[in-house]
């Protein structure tokens, strides 16, 4: 299970929708499965299909975490018009162990829904998701 | 040779030169070919793995690409 306070959960929604139509991304840290943090990252892809984060932030985050003692826990991203579920494409390129992957799906403009998954190898568990 | 990895110790008991390529094998990195390097607080190119040298004290973070798609 991954725990997110309201204010982060309304903050990831908000940005999916600010980037519509293209996808956005980001990272949340926290402690033990429960976030504290939220980092929106750059889509270098600036793709309404695609998303790829910008390595310089990706190194200034894990730095941040670290010096915060809190650990990356959640890639985020968004589908603008497809359901929350991972692409196989998404699945490929879960690299990173041990975090969870959301996706936060645009697909009813109106009712945003957002999906934890765990993704290993080929491996994809849903995990669910508490919000604080 | 004493070095920083993502923010702890490490220590690689090579003598031999040792370059970023070979690092991440000593370092048992899976697929490597989706990780990006800073060495010192700068980006590799990825055509710089193989010549770029890693020494005692040197700072080396790695990550993996971070994307996907719909």
């Amino acid at each position: 299970m991954i725990k997110i306070p309201q204010n982060i959960y309304d903050d990831i929604i908000a940005h999916a929708k600010k980037g519509f139509p293209l996808e956005v991304c980001g990272i949340l840290g926290g402690l033990d499965g429960v976030v504290s943090e939220i980092y929106p990252m750059t889509n270098t892809d600036a793709s309404n299909e695609h998303f790829m984060m910008d390595p310089r932030e990706q190194f200034t985050v894990v730095k941040d975490l670290r010096a915060k003692g809190l650990e990356m826990s959640v890639i985020y991203h968004s589908h603008p018009e497809t359901p929350a579920r991972p692409s196989e494409e998404d699945i490929r390129l879960a690299l990173t162990p041990n975090v969870s992957y959301i996706i936060v799906s645009l697909a009813e403009p109106n009712n945003p829904v957002l999906r934890s998954f765990k993704i290993s190898g080929n491996q994809v568990e849903p995990e669910a998701v508490e919000i604080l | 040779m004493n070095l920083t990895v993502n923010g702890k110790p490490a220590t690689i008991d090579r003598k031999e030169t040792l370059n970023i390529t070979a690092l991440l094998d000593e370092l048992k990195v899976a697929q490597p070919e989706y990780v990006t390097v800073e060495l010192n607080g700068e980006i590799l190119e990825r055509d710089n793995f193989e010549s770029t040298v890693v020494r005692n004290g040197d700072t080396v973070e790695f990550l993996y690409f971070m994307g996907g798609g719909n």
